[in-house]
Order: structure tokens, then sequence, then C-alpha cells
């Protein structure tokens, strides 16, 4: 798809610019690609929820809890987004906290007097093998960037300094040029002199008139 | 050639594309000798710089030798293939209005996709390497080879005898950082605060006390970097253990730092113990804000009155809750760019040559191009304490 994209994409650049011939290595891993699947799967999933919770509600047999279906719709496509973004693991982790809900509704619909009760326990069924899947990709695409346990490694010996600090500090002192002076030139187009006010008698100007 | 190319976000490739070719009179083709990633890389490895299109060459810290030359760059420029060259991240003309006043990351004339630029911006700014098409979409130095576009005044020729380590950070970070001290306007006896110890926070401390800084004062929270910026002399603070505000108060006897740096940019860090890095990140997930703007608050908050704000991390777009309230009273000076690099880089190749300064102590990492695509994850993950990371091709 993206090697697609880079094609389409050659159309516009200039005759002498570089032009892939062939993709190599990724810096893209699995664990990421899996986070990004399950934020579009999310995105989908809650865009149906929320244009059209009837279908839901009455394929679980809990009419009239559209609303509730609705949010969590909008608690879906939030999920999706953080999958989408470089936060994922946050985004497959808060889709682990949405299936705890979504379980937690669904086993409220698990009654002998819904007429729909098989599909709400194939929805119980469906939503617990997500749960699993999401909990692992939060955990692989944490490992993946975490960098929590790693030797810290000290780079106080390098100071840049190779003749040391005390050789080098203040070498540029006072050469900022004028251009890059905070207060450039006021102090020489409109000097102060005491004449209308004691306290501009005695100025300390950083910029010498 | 090889190069490490842009498929999206967080996907950067190691592919095989075909060679840059002489389009100008005034174009140069060099062989890439070593290229870096840079912390602004980073800001297009998460897509947060629109513009961006899969199959662009990214790199814009590159240095090699000169294999090939439009003739207008050999007369003009007193180019000859084979000199050994560093390639700044700007593209400029050294003709136009802005050039001549030494204001080269906004020549006139560099953006091919001026358009787009004065859409966005107002007015157009320079080409860059390696980024988005809003700066010309030119491709970048993390390659094998790169055609570098009005090369007679872009090019920055260094002398042989200095190791590439040396000499490869003229191409940014380090006139990076040396912009960012001189627009600060430090003197001697001020007091710093640099926000960020990445690299061109590091360089920016050394930048501040070779211009004679009383005390530089660094901030981050990743050990590794604070202590190489204690390496240098800073005196550090940990935001993830102890007040910005407190320290910085009590480190100045209360009166906040003379001239306070931005090393950071549009992607501060998030954490708990600052709430408004998360009421940021919120706002930058669902697309209502683009730069996260704590540490602007921060430096706002805690200059000096009539202090100076110097800005060098990049932003890309709109910030949230700017508290211009606070800066107007305070009578805070402002300064900002991209690095006008040429303007600095006779001065400081001098520095390097002369022990000064050695730029190559920022180096973490070195590796062949070939592992770029896995050195972009270790350096934005900052597994294996990686500060810098420098990419040879085979």
């Amino acid at each position: 798809m993206s090697f697609m994209l880079s094609q389409l994409s050659n159309i516009s650049r200039s005759l002498g610019d570089p032009k892939v011939i062939e993709t190599g290595p990724s810096s893209l891993k699995p664990a990421d690609r899996l986070g990004r699947a399950l934020g579009w799967f999310s995105l989908g999933l809650g865009l149906t929820e929320w244009l059209a919770p009837k279908a839901v509600t009455r394929w679980l047999g809990v009419e009239g809890n559209e609303g509730l279906v609705r949010a969590y719709g909008v608690r879906e496509i939030a999920s999706g987004v953080l999958c989408l973004s470089v936060n994922n693991d946050y985004g497959a982790y808060s889709r682990v906290a949405g299936d705890a809900i979504d379980l937690a509704s669904l086993a409220a619909a698990y009654r002998d007097d819904n007429p729909k009760k098989a599909n709400v326990g194939i929805a119980m069924a469906a939503v617990a093998g997500i749960a699993i899947i999401d909990a692992l990709a939060g955990r692989s695409i944490r490992s993946l960037h975490n960098r929590k346990g790693e030797p810290i490694r000290d780079y106080s010996d390098r100071s840049g300094f190779p003749k040391g600090i005390s050789y080098s500090r203040g070498k540029a002192s006072g050469r900022v040029p004028q251009d890059y002076r905070a207060t450039p030139s006021a102090a020489a187009a409109s000097p102060a002199t005491g004449e209308t006010s004691p306290a501009s008698a005695d100025l300390i100007l950083e910029v010498s008139a | 050639m090889k190069a490490l190319v842009w498929h999206g976000k967080e996907d950067v490739r190691y592919d095989t594309v075909s060679d840059p070719e002489i389009e100008e009179p005034r174009d140069a083709v060099i062989k890439v000798t070593s290229c870096a990633i840079c912390g602004s890389d980073l800001h297009l490895y998460h897509n947060f710089i629109p513009a961006m299109m899969p199959g662009d060459v990214l790199g814009h810290e590159t240095m090699g030798e000169i294999v090939e030359l439009g003739p207008e760059a050999k007369s003009r420029g007193k180019l000859n293939v084979g000199n050994r060259v560093v390639i700044p991240f700007t593209i400029i003309c050294g003709e136009c209005d802005q050039c001549k006043r030494g204001n080269f990351s906004v020549c006139q004339r560099s953006n091919r996709k001026a358009d787009l630029a004065e859409k966005v911006f107002g007015h157009r700014t320079a080409g860059l390497f390696g980024y988005t098409h809003l700066t010309g979409g030119y491709p970048g130095g993390q390659a094998e080879f790169l055609r570098v576009p009005f090369a007679d005044a872009t090019h920055i020729k260094v002398p042989e005898g200095i190791d590439d380590e040396k000499l490869l950070f003229l191409s940014d970070i380090l006139p990076t950082g040396w912009h960012a001290a001189m627009q600060a306007d430090i003197q001697p006896g001020d007091t710093v605060a640099i926000w960020g110890c990445g690299p061109v926070g590091q360089m920016t401390i050394r930048s501040a006390i070779i211009l004679g800084a009383e005390q530089v004062i660094a901030i981050d929270f990743l050990p590794e970097r604070l202590s190489m910026a204690e390496a240098a002399g800073a005196t550090v603070i940990n935001f993830e253990e102890e007040s910005v505000t407190e320290r910085l108060t009590e480190l100045t006897g209360g009166e906040g730092p003379h001239k306070c740096i931005d090393a950071v940019g549009s992607e501060n860090h998030v954490c708990l113990s600052q709430p408004d890095t998360i009421y940021d990140r919120l706002k930058q997930i669902t697309l209502s804000e683009n730069d996260r703007g704590h540490v602007l608050r921060e430096m706002i908050y805690n200059c000096r009155p009539a202090g100076v704000v110097s800005i060098i991390g990049v932003y890309t777009g709109l910030v949230d809750k700017f508290p211009i309230g606070i800066a107007m009273n305070k009578g805070l000076t402002f300064r900002m760019a991209q690095a006008h690099v040429n303007r600095w880089t006779d001065d400081l190749l001098h520095r390097i040559e002369d022990g000064q300064i050695d730029p190559s102590f920022v180096i973490t990492h070195k590796r062949p191009l070939s592992e770029g695509p896995e050195m972009y994850r270790t350096f934005r993950d900052k597994q294996d304490s990686c500060i810098k990371v420098m990419l040879q091709p085979a």
C-alpha cells in the first residue's frame, strides 16, 4: 500500500529527485501494526454503534438502550484515535478497559427472558477473545518501546571541551553581533540625560551609547 | 542508491531509490560520507508536520564529497569535484535580500514550492533538505548521494584532516545551538536557563558557556542527558523529581534567569506532574492543536522581567494557552528562528580547530545507514541511552 502511495507521489517529484524502486526494512514493527489494526477496528465498531445503535440493540435483544450504545460508540472512537496515535499502548489498554465494560453490560443482558440470549453469548465470546488480543497488543507495544529496566549510561566524561571548560569559558564573551542584541541601538537613538527625570540620569545600560 | 525513506507515521524504510541527478546549473551532487538523525526528524517520524509524502527521502544533517557539479556551481562557488563539504539543513541562494542580511533560513528563492509556503506561513521561507513539502520537499541526505541545490552558496567547505565526527554537526545542531545562544543575547554574568538537553540543548549549553554565561541551568528528565549537561558545567534540574520554578527561584536568588532558551519545541515530555502537558497531548491527538506549549509557558513564567526568551526548538503550527499577558507585562523580548547556519559556520569551524569545542561528544550511537530504521525507533524511544545517532553509508 505504502509502496503504491510512494509510486503515486512520484508524479509530483522533479526529474532529478530520487524515486523509490524497492522498499526495504521498516521501523514499524508487528506490534505497532497490530495496534493500528485495532485502532481501525475500534473506529469501525465505534461508528457503527454511534450511527446504527438500533441495529445493535435489536440484535442483542436490548431495545431501549440506544443511548448507552451510542455512548459506547463514542468511547470506541476515542480508543481508536488513541490506538492510531504515537501513544498506541494507551490505546490498546483503553480498549481492554472498554472490553471489561462491554462484558459487564453484555452479562446483564445474558438472561433467560432475552429472546436473543444466544446472540449475547456470541458477542460475549467475541469480546472476551478481542480483550485477550487487546491486552497482548498493549503489552507487546509497551515492551517494544519501553526503556524501563535498561541500564542508564553515564556521560559525565563528555564535556565537549577538549582543552577543558576553563579554556573555552568566555572565549566569545561580548561577541554577540549588534543585530542579535536584545536592546540594540535604542540607547544611542534616544539618550537619557536625566534632564526631565532624575531617575534616568544614571542608568546602567547593557548597550553602550 | 540506498536511502532512508518516509512512508508514513513511524514508518521509515531503508529503500532502494534512483540516484539524484543535476537539474539546475547551480546544483551539485555529493557522495555522502556521514549523516545524522536530528530531533526534528522525529516530528516527521510522528507525522506532526504536514505535507510529507510517502517516498520522501529524509535527512538534513549531511556531509560528503562532491562527485558532480553543475557549470555555475563550479564557477560561482569555486567548487571542484572531490571537495569535502558539509551541507547545512537550509538551502540558500546567497543573493536575495534576506540572504544578504544573513537571514539564511528565510531565503526568498530556494523554496521551490513557495506558493504552498506563502499560503501557510504568509511568506516563503528557505528550502530545507529532507523536510516537508512546505519547505520545498527536497530529498534529504540520509542517503548514499544527495543533490545540493544552489550548491555554490549552500555548501560549507571544510578542510581535510579533521574527522567527520567533529565536522558533521556544522550542518545543523552546533550552529543551531550557537544561534539559540546568540539570539538570547547572552552577556557575561548572565544566568541562562535551557529547557531540553537533547543534541541541540547540549550544543546550546556549550555555546552559552563559550559566550561567557556565569551560570547555565539545564532542564530535562533523562538521567543520561543530564549527566552530559553536567559534564559541561551546567547545573541541572530534573523536572520529574523537582519543581522547575522552585529550583530556578532558589538558583537565581528569586530573580529568575536573565535568559531562557527553548531547545525542546513542539513535543515536550508528557507527565502527570505537569497537568498542562496532558491537556496539550489530548488536544494534539484530537487535532485541535499542533504544538504542546508547556515549555513556552514555563519559560515565560520563570524568566526575569525584561529578560529574553529564545526559541530554537521546532514548532509546527498553533499552540494553545499562550500566556501573552504575562510576557507583555514582564517586558520580555522574544527571538526565534530556524538557525541561519551559514552565518555562524566560519566562526564555529575555527573554534573547533582551536579546540574550544568538539561537537563529537554528543554522538552516542554510530551505525551503518542500513540500521537507520531501527535507530529512528531507538532514538525516539530514548532506548540504550541514545542521545545522537550518526549514520554512515556502506
